[in-house]
């Protein structure tokens, strides 16, 4: 039903779109053309959240999308790059009413964002029927790249990202705990965000699955400082290893009241990229010493290139972990803008097409978080990070007293049955 | 049962009854089965205690801002969570030098003092601040209106601060001589816990002296009893008033400190507003407006949170009882409004007041 | 020869000081930065220097209609501006010599100064109100002590961190490049240009004030609406794009920004029409007023039905994304109409209303969705569901008030704040997950249908709203004058007195929530199908508080108000992307403001204003 209807619309619009073109002579793309003229900028829409409680994940994708910019000295073809960025809140609701609005704008390219996955489920109905594109650094909620509705699919046309399905990195942590912690039985705790929620429900899942026992689900309410609740209920329960991905302050709250939770002295303690920023060793302090983090590999020159240009311009270190994400996303749309525009008369014509396709076709491409290749085959679509670029991290004294980051300990092609995963 | 108070049958009365009999069944099933399932051992329970009564203890000092306000001129000051905050926020980037200089765990004693005192007073600053800016012009005016400013500085303050200190979470270094843990018998107490209840009952009694034993307290109770009178007695009341948001103030300011050093993470602009929220809960427990029951109330609502999710929901077999820690709170809150408007230690408030 | 009384200087003093310490603050809290990065007028002036310049330019037109109202001559009024200005850069200016480093140690002195300054100001203070010596020093030592921990404090942050940028995020690069004019590494060429600026701003504000009336409205008309248009640029350029061409367009906007040609010529136009209304207007006005009652009457029947025409015709004027605009506000206007039956009629202060909004979304979530969460998938239709999401409103708000129905005042709010919390967490709790999908929701609800056709966009749903607003602002308006209204405004004036009355107080009370909360839940379905999925995080405290105020700034019980208020609290924010950082804290200063100057509201209802107005009804008032 909801294919069809998919179908249906893409066919009109590609009928709507396709007389002005024909008519035009120069844009033959099925969705229209980008028409940037001559001394025009070429526009790049975000969607962030930039207000509210969470706005620190929106400036830090910003901030991402704002270096990569300048790395090509903001220009793009002998144009000047400028970026609009709408506050998309952390709402379905806000990121419809952003989404509106760069819909409305016929100069935008393609948009990076949106910073919560809820917000990307508002937004993707009208960005895909206007026929936009959006690539999102920090959307990891499995629907939004699953067209099987009947399964809670949302996927629509259109929709990329660079942050890694919450599949990957559930189903890491699961592996991880089994096959190197050696552990039997596990506790999970999330945070009633979507993004933590999933993440807890795709590892206990997982762990089960392999054998393992899930001797305790449970969560917490954003806002909480303490933990010794919960902690102690999970203690009663005596699991190996409690896995708890949610964001900072919180899973700093829970790391360090944990070490002195009697019972749980021993636990081993996995958290997710939720956690994984510069600050977050240090501010646990000593406890923080054999906590194991699961996230995308952002390390090497590139990287510390990166966090020096960061600090050059903004000031400190980046506020959350999605900031490499989002260079990745705006150089891939960058990338693809320069490959598919084509000049005529001074104007450029940018097919909206053309760009989604050249995006879906991205292979093994060299990003900051590791190898990108843009999944098209049902029922995932428009996944970007492979999950092969996930990593284990474990923090030791060193990052407590300030290094950053970690070393990896362990990546999924030492699991021992990588090759299930396909 | 089931009449009011001149006899007749009322519905109202009778759904009230209902709503007690379940809520007295929920809370004694849930707790039977988890005390009869015994997962959770007495030294525990003993721990979850005393967390709950340092977490408390920090919502009784926050909450006797709150109280002392209302005692005086009967409104709710919502943007008291805000002025915690801001002395949180602020000593923090103290700790921080005082960290690097060395300080901090050279002369912890000296350097909570300082602290204490720095977030005190630059929480004193903010509140006196917005009591003078937005609240004295409205005095005499429909409480809908001072309670709609108070939510308006709230927001204020709060994206004020994010502008000024930025939004990123910052984390209290962590002092070396609170770590660890006493051993009482056969339970484990961490020594920040001891030094938080009793940094708490310091300040509280500090406060019990300065309104009972100073000139300014008995003028605070005097304009709290009957303003008129207390004008004509010649007290400046402008003051007097000012003075109890700058009390309250530098309570708040203290709880950051103390708060900072108890959960050392979670130092943004919006970390007043939850405990705020729950302070303000601790205080209409306690019955608004009365001191010892904003501490009695603030010491109450730690426990309930500690204790509630594990001994009653989990009882009950609700999955994710934890998550739910702020309905036990909140229900609470509800709860006392209904049964008991004037809190556990309050008297029944005047027509003139409720 | 006449100078300034004291009183006078006195005042322009502290005018200017204020108006500093706003820029200062602006700067620090990052306002100034985050402005300059909207144009106003292309290529000529942004947003953050419009803000820098029109500090001082308000401040001195305000002081110089004070200054010539106490008799002052025109040119101490341009004296006052020019200082006004001058001062207006001061604390600035100081900020951005303890920021370079060559002046910071000026700093750290003097915040090691300050305590000892201050300390010695209040004691003279002190010893002028005719003190004793040794309270004197009492009150020098306690504010040396106080005000010295915190300047000292501060200072060590300062030292140890090296810059005042490592605490105060926002004093960087970019705010000292507007406020120096792109003069970052020519610091006092930058200040010299800050100065220059801020106190011409100054000046012209004074001689803006001492222009003769004609010539000075009709520059106020043209400057004010195309600093507004350029403002609004965005707005206006969505609005343009629907009704002219696109190369027009381009002659006016480059993107959202106001080319310089369209500004000079849009300056020239609104001043000209400035000056003709200042000539004319009063006539006309004056000749509306002379007519005959029947044709004012006509005249007035005829501006309504041209407001009609227009609110029908609404989509089409602004557009699509500005419907989506439109028909938030509507939701929210909805919802005001409800609550106000509570609050406005019957006195009722409810804090908790998001209850109502997203049981109203739930139901149509689970009732409509044909993803794995809908119960029905597809049996039940958006028109099937509004009704059944009404009743189960009301529902909800009855259940909800029988418990609080003893409760009044503050108690009342805080318990149905209470109430709105814990349906909140409920709503994001593991344990109604299998039901309502915890904190991933409930996604794939389907857009109504009107006769096979897909209302999907803001432009169609427009309609839903604006009909379901206008049912319920003819309910509201029967409410007002029925029986039931009368009884509830006796309750609103005094509960005792409607009891002795013989009113059923609780039956009355227990109406006005089940009422109130019915458009709330219309509201809410309408939401969700409006947004197609259902998260638990759209229903927080800030929904109940938005509601309350935009029906406290509109203005209480007054339908009118309640449609302006949700325009400027609702509306205003969604406009101005630039301050969406900003957003709530000019909201919180709006209500502050609102309070203190016009606590009636934007357009009080003529019914309740007395009991607004301070000191009438002292029973119902704080503080006495």
């Amino acid at each position: 039903m909801k294919k069809a209807l998919l179908l249906f619309t893409s066919l009109s619009l590609l009928f709507a779109f396709s007389l002005p073109a024909m008519a035009d002579g120069h844009c033959m793309d099925a969705l229209g053309c980008v028409e940037v003229g001559s001394d025009d900028p070429i526009v790049i829409g975000a969607l962030l959240t930039v207000s509210g409680a969470t706005s620190f994940y929106g400036e830090d994708s910003r901030g991402g999308i704002e270096i990569a910019i300048d790395a090509r000295d903001g220009m793009l073809l002998g144009r000047e790059i400028e970026l609009v960025v709408e506050d998309s809140l952390c709402s379905a609701e806000g990121g419809q009413a952003t989404a509106q609005r760069a819909a409305a704008d016929e100069s935008i390219v393609g948009l990076i964002g949106t910073t919560c996955s809820g917000a990307a489920q508002g937004a993707m109905p009208i960005i895909s029927e206007a026929g936009m594109l959006m690539i999102s650094p920090s959307n990891t909620s499995p629907r939004l790249t699953n067209d099987d509705v009947d399964a809670g699919g949302t996927y629509y046309p259109g929709y990329f990202r660079t942050a890694h399905n919450d599949l990957f990195q559930g189903a890491m942590g699961a592996r991880f705990a089994i096959e190197v912690l050696g552990a039997e039985t596990v506790a999970t705790i999330h945070d009633g965000d979507p993004y933590t929620e999933g993440l807890a429900v795709v590892m206990a899942d997982t762990f089960a699955e392999m054998g393992g026992e899930v001797v305790f689900q449970g969560a917490v309410a954003k806002g909480d400082t303490d933990m010794t609740a919960i902690l102690t209920e999970i203690a009663a329960s005596g699991p190996d290893v409690v896995y708890f991905p949610v964001f900072t302050p919180e899973s700093e709250f829970i790391a360090t009241q944990a070490r002195n939770t009697p019972g749980l002295e021993d636990a081993k303690l996995i958290v997710s990229d939720g956690s994984f920023s510069s600050t977050f060793a240090g501010n646990v302090g000593a406890a923080a010493v054999g906590i194991h983090m699961t996230s995308p590999y952002v390390v090497g020159e590139d990287y510390d290139g990166f966090l020096m240009t960061w600090d050059d311009m903004f000031g400190g270190a980046p506020p959350s972990g999605f900031h490499a994400h989002a260079y990745d996303a705006a150089n891939i749309l960058m990338d693809a803008v320069e490959m598919v525009a084509e000049e005529h008369d001074g104007s450029l014509m940018i097919g909206r097409q053309a760009l989604r396709d050249a995006i879906a076709a991205v292979e093994d491409y060299a990003g900051l978080t590791g190898t990108l290749t843009c999944q098209d085959e049902s029922p995932y679509r428009g996944d970007c990070a492979t999950g092969s670029a996930l990593a284990v991290y474990e923090i030791t004294e060193a990052e407590v007293d300030g290094a950053w980051p970690p070393a990896v300990v362990w990546d999924m092609s030492m699991s021992m049955d990588m090759m299930d995963e396909g | 049962m089931f009449r009011n108070r001149s006899g007749e049958f009322s519905w109202v009365d009778f759904t009230i009854d209902v709503l007690r009999v379940l809520i007295v069944l929920a809370v004694v099933v849930g707790a039977w089965n988890t005390l009869s399932s015994g997962r959770i051992s007495l030294a525990q329970w003993v721990n979850l205690l005393a967390a709950g009564l340092a977490q408390g203890s920090i919502y009784a000092l926050i909450a006797l801002g709150y109280t002392l306000v209302y005692g005086i001129l009967l409104m709710i000051n919502f943007a008291h969570g805000e002025v915690f905050m801001a002395g949180a926020f602020s000593a923090f980037f103290l700790a921080e030098a005082l960290n690097r200089t060395g300080f901090l765990n050279e002369q912890p004693l000296l350097a909570i003092l300082l602290l204490i005192m720095f977030a005190g007073l630059v929480s004193m600053t903010v509140a006196v601040l917005v009591e003078r800016i937005a609240y004295r012009p409205l005095r005499g005016s429909p409480r809908l209106v001072p309670l709609i400013t108070a939510i308006g500085a709230s927001f204020f303050l709060q994206y004020a601060f994010r502008g000024l200190y930025g939004s990123n979470f910052k984390a209290y270094p962590q002092l070396q001589a609170l770590q660890g843990a006493l051993q009482i018998g056969e339970f484990n107490i961490p020594i920040t816990q001891i030094f938080v209840f009793s940094s708490a009952l310091v300040l509280m009694l500090g406060l019990h002296w300065l309104v009972e034993r100073t000139r300014i307290g008995k003028a605070m109770r005097a304009v709290s009893e009957n303003k008129e009178v207390a004008r004509l007695m010649g007290i400046d009341i402008d003051w007097v008033i000012l003075f109890t948001f700058g009390v309250g103030g530098f309570l708040a300011g203290a709880a950051g400190v103390i708060n900072g050093l108890f959960r050392p993470q979670g130092v943004n602009f919006y970390m007043g507003f939850i405990p705020g929220i729950k302070a303000f809960t601790a205080a209409v427990l306690g019955g608004i407006g009365n001191i010892p029951g904003a501490m009695l109330g603030g010491l109450f609502l730690g426990v309930i949170e500690a204790i509630g999710p594990n001994l009653v929901l989990a009882g009950l077999g609700i999955p994710g009882a934890n998550q739910l820690k702020d309905v036990i709170a909140f229900t609470m809150l509800v709860l006392v409004l209904i049964f008991r408007p004037q809190g556990i230690l309050g008297e029944r408030l005047s027509e003139t007041k409720a | 020869m006449t100078f300034m009384t004291s009183q006078a200087s006195r005042h322009v003093l502290r005018l200017g000081l204020l108006s500093g310490g706003f820029i200062l603050f602006a700067g620090v809290i990052g306002m100034i930065a985050a402005f300059h990065e909207r144009e106003v007028v292309d290529d000529f002036i942004s947003l953050g220097q419009t803000l820098l310049l029109a500090a001082p330019f308000v401040t001195s037109y305000v002081a110089a209609a004070r200054l010539s109202e106490a008799g002052q001559e025109p040119r101490m009024a341009l004296a006052g501006g020019f200082v006004i200005g001058a001062l207006t850069a001061l604390p600035t200016i100081v900020l951005l010599l303890f920021n370079s480093e060559e002046y910071r140690n000026l700093l750290y002195a003097s915040l090691r100064l300050l305590p000892f300054v201050a300390a010695s100001f209040l004691a003279w203070k002190s010893h002028a109100q005719g003190n004793e010596t040794r309270q004197v020093a009492a009150t020098w030592l306690t504010a040396a002590l106080l005000i010295g921990i915190v300047a000292f404090g501060f200072a060590l942050i300062f030292e140890v961190k090296g810059d005042l940028r490592g605490v105060l995020v926002n004093v960087d690069r970019d705010w000292v490049a507007v406020v120096t004019f792109d003069h970052r590494r020519e610091l006092w060429t930058g200040i010299g240009l800050l100065l220059a600026a801020s106190a011409g701003a100054g000046l012209a504000g004074a001689v803006m004030r001492i222009l003769p009336d004609i010539p000075r409205r009709a520059l106020l008309y043209g400057l004010g609406i195309t600093l507004l248009v350029g403002a609004f640029g965005e707005t206006v350029r969505l609005v343009l794009q629907e009704n002219v061409d696109r190369d027009t367009l381009r002659e006016i906007f480059r993107r959202d920004t106001l080319r310089q040609n369209a500004a000079a010529t849009l300056f020239i136009v609104s001043a000209l029409a400035g000056f003709l209304w200042a000539l004319f207007g009063r006539r006309a006005q004056d000749e509306f007023a002379a007519l005959d009652n029947s044709r004012r009457h006509r005249i007035r029947n005829l501006g309504m039905l041209l407001f009609a025409a227009l609110l029908l015709a609404l989509p089409w004027l602004i557009g699509r994304t500005l419907s989506d605009v439109a028909v938030t506000i509507g939701l929210f206007v909805l919802m005001g109409l409800g609550l106000n039956i509570a609050i406005g009629l019957a006195g009722l202060l409810d804090l908790g209303y998001v209850t109502n909004y997203a049981v109203g979304a739930y139901i149509l979530a689970a009732l409509t969705s044909i993803g794995p969460l809908g119960l029905f998938k597809g049996t039940f239709t958006f028109w099937m569901v509004i009704p059944i999401a009404l009743l189960a409103a009301m529902f909800a708000g009855f259940i909800f008030a029988v418990p609080v129905l003893r409760m009044r005042g503050d108690y009342l709010a805080i318990a149905t704040l209470g109430f709105g919390e814990i349906i909140g967490k409920l709503a994001l709790s593991d344990w109604l997950k299998p039901l309502i999908g915890g904190a991933q929701g409930v996604q794939n609800i389907p857009k109504p249908f009107l006769f096979a056709t897909e209302l999907k966009n803001p432009e169609q749903l427009y309609y839903i709203v604006l009909v379901a607003c206008l049912v319920t602002l003819f309910v509201s308006i029967r409410l007002n004058n029925s029986r039931a209204g009368r009884q509830w405004m006796a309750i609103r004036e005094d509960e005792d007195v409607a009891t002795a009355m013989g009113i059923d107080t609780a039956r009355a009370k227990l109406l006005a929530f089940t009422l109130s909360a019915a458009t709330g839940g219309v509201a809410g379905a309408i939401f969700a199908a409006k947004v197609g999925t259902v998260f638990p995080n759209s229903f927080t405290v800030f929904i109940s508080i938005n509601v309350l105020s935009l029906i406290i700034v509109g203005g209480i019980a007054s339908n009118p108000g309640i449609v302006v208020g949700a325009v400027v609290l609702i509306g205003m924010p969604e406009l101005l992307r630039e301050f969406s950082d900003f957003r709530f804290l000019m909201y919180g200063a709006l209500l502050i403001l609102m309070m203190i100057n016009r606590p009636q509201g934007f357009i009080p209802s003529k019914l309740v204003m007395h009991e607004v107005q301070a000191g009438v009804k002292p029973k119902l008032s704080a503080g006495d």
